[in-house]
């Protein structure tokens, strides 16, 4: 069976001037997690498709859903955890609870702040997840990266060639993943931000898919205006 | 729904695009594209610069077959394989909607296939069957213009259709010498063209010349134009030498110029000049029929293709458009995993 986790479990803290949630912000005449949702949607080979947000959310993003998106039976919307693992977590905890997985089970983990990811990239995420077991979508690093550890100096400048920006999605065999994600102590749950890591460091290969420069994350009030531009950029074209 | 498009933004410039889609429609994600000639004119800049300043940035390619991703009215299921109709009709219209003000067509009115999803109505879609070969189904567009043209040719009552000559030793060429064959099994295809290596592909048809080595006694009762540009021109002198009195002559070529015809000979033969562009949803369905019930076909049609290029990315589609232009014969297809 195959899943998508749409995690939109933050509150947006880096936003600023808001009490909504970036997700919720408005991104030409819908909000950004529905222009996202509906990328996933329209994928017909998703059995369920989760989204997960804030307690005080879950609400307002059912009602908003039932307006913006007519095809909605297969959504489900859930509380997402106090991390971005405990969101995930979360997620899979309901898929166990309602779903008969096998050890082939995907899910394919998403940002709700990534409206403009591609059918391509979803569509390899699948792909490669179910051959490999594990996927990231990155694109190569386009800026020099520095290394400082105080902040203050640079420590390195590593060979750019050999890094990439992590974008999303994200995806795993969900048997595989759960069972990592439980061998973590409550230290490392914290510091494990990201499920691809939890992989590497337990020596489980993760493959690259190709991400795009167009996929971007909405954090900062300058990604939403920038997004905005973007999608109304082609009226004025 | 959010879409990417890679729109040409001026010549051998392209660039991501963002638009949102309407989920009422059919959303297909493209599978194998083919490049036009048309296309590659606007790429290279050849069109005409009060051409290209109203029309771009627009995205480019109107040949293309792609898979089905959802329809919200379940007349297509996901994963169907279909072929995508570029003419789009905008109105009610008396004549053919390809031929129609009301219509537009991709890649040359509107945005064309090189997108993350095209969205289209129901009736602009033809499903392919599972067992077709989907690079040559790429370029169906191509065959359907042909189609059409032939089609038309078929419904005049004229004398003598013994012997059908081609113009044009290109892609359209070869398309519609090898359509005659299977459409009139009984009449002589005779093929003219000029380069001999490309004649050489046309193994099926019944005589080939060299358009300056003809014998004199040759005559043919109509001929099809598809040679194009300025050559046409004595492509066109040519068949009115050796077109019987009362044929027709089908026109295929485009040319950026206006092209001179011989008028005084056409009246003095009776001779019938028919235009083709384009094509519409009937002939889509026809070439559908012809090549599922001719799978023979598929293999000849396989010889036209001659780059298949790998598309992941704006620096793949450029460099497949500059192979497509140093390319002398045959079709460039594009495998599209942007």
């Amino acid at each position: 069976m195959i899943f998508a986790a749409i995690l939109a479990g933050g509150i947006g803290s880096r936003m600023g001037g808001t009490d909504t949630p970036k997700q919720f912000l408005t991104l030409g005449d819908k909000p950004v997690i529905i222009h996202t949702i509906e990328k996933f949607v329209i994928n017909s080979r998703f059995d369920k498709i989760l989204v997960l947000v804030p307690q005080s959310f879950i609400n307002h993003t059912i009602n908003l859903i039932s307006e913006f998106i007519k095809d909605n039976n297969n959504i489900v919307v859930l509380k997402g955890g106090q991390t971005r693992n405990n969101t995930i977590m979360n997620a899979i905890s309901y898929i166990d609870d309602n779903f008969d997985i096998d050890d082939d089970s995907i899910i394919v983990t998403h940002d709700s702040v990534r409206p403009f990811v591609t059918h391509r990239i979803i569509e390899d995420n699948i792909a490669f997840a179910a051959k490999f077991g594990a996927c990231d979508t990155v694109v190569p690093a386009s800026d020099t990266i520095v290394e400082s550890v105080d902040g203050e100096l640079i420590k390195n400048i590593p060979l750019r060639d050999n890094f990439y920006q992590g974008q999303t999605p994200q995806s795993f065999k969900i048997n595989k993943l759960a069972k990592l994600i439980s061998s973590l102590n409550e230290d490392e749950i914290n510091i494990l931000t990201d499920a691809c890591k939890i992989f590497v460091l337990n020596g489980e290969d993760v493959v690259l898919v190709d991400g795009e420069i167009t996929n971007i994350k909405i954090t900062y009030p300058y990604d939403l205006k920038l997004a905005n531009t973007i999608l109304k950029g082609i009226e004025n074209d | 729904m959010i879409n990417i498009i890679y729109r040409l933004k001026s010549p051998k410039f392209f660039e991501e695009a963002i638009e949102e889609v309407n989920l009422d429609d059919v959303l297909v994600r493209p599978i194998y594209l083919s490049i036009c000639q048309a296309d590659q004119r606007y790429y290279q800049g050849s069109r005409p610069s009060e051409i290209l300043a109203r029309k771009l940035p627009m995205a480019l390619i109107h040949e293309a077959v792609g898979e089905v991703v959802s329809d919200s009215k379940n007349i297509f299921k996901a994963g169907d394989k279909v072929v995508m109709i570029p003419n789009t009709p905008f109105g009610e219209d008396i004549c053919r909607a390809n031929y129609s003000k009301h219509s537009k067509f991709r890649g040359s009115g509107f945005d064309g296939f090189t997108s993350d999803l095209v969205s289209l109505n129901h009736d602009r879609l033809v499903k392919i069957p599972e067992d077709f070969n989907l690079k040559v189904s790429s370029f169906i567009e191509l065959m359907t213009v042909a189609y059409q043209g032939i089609m038309k040719f078929s419904n005049i009552n004229c004398v003598s259709k013994d012997r059908l000559g081609v113009w044009g030793d290109g892609n359209l060429g070869y398309i519609t010498s090898l359509f005659l064959k299977v459409l009139y099994p009984d009449s002589k295809i005779i093929v003219f063209g000029k380069h001999s290596e490309n004649l050489n592909l046309f193994s099926f048809a019944d005589e080939i010349y060299m358009i300056h080595d003809i014998p004199d006694s040759l005559d043919i009762d109509h001929g099809f134009e598809c040679v194009g540009s300025q050559a046409s021109q004595s492509a066109i002198e040519q068949i009115i030498d050796l077109i019987n009195p009362q044929g027709t002559i089908n026109l295929f070529g485009v040319s950026e110029y206006p092209i001179p015809i011989n008028t005084r000979m056409i009246l003095e033969k009776g001779i019938t000049v028919q235009g083709n562009s384009r094509s519409e949803r009937e002939d889509f369905e026809g070439v559908v029929d012809i090549l599922q019930d001719n799978p023979q076909l598929f293999s000849y049609l396989s010889k036209l293709i001659t780059n298949i290029c790998e598309v992941k990315s704006i620096d793949d589609l450029k460099l497949a458009f500059d192979k497509d232009y140093i390319s002398k014969f045959g079709k460039t297809i594009l495998k599209w995993e942007i």
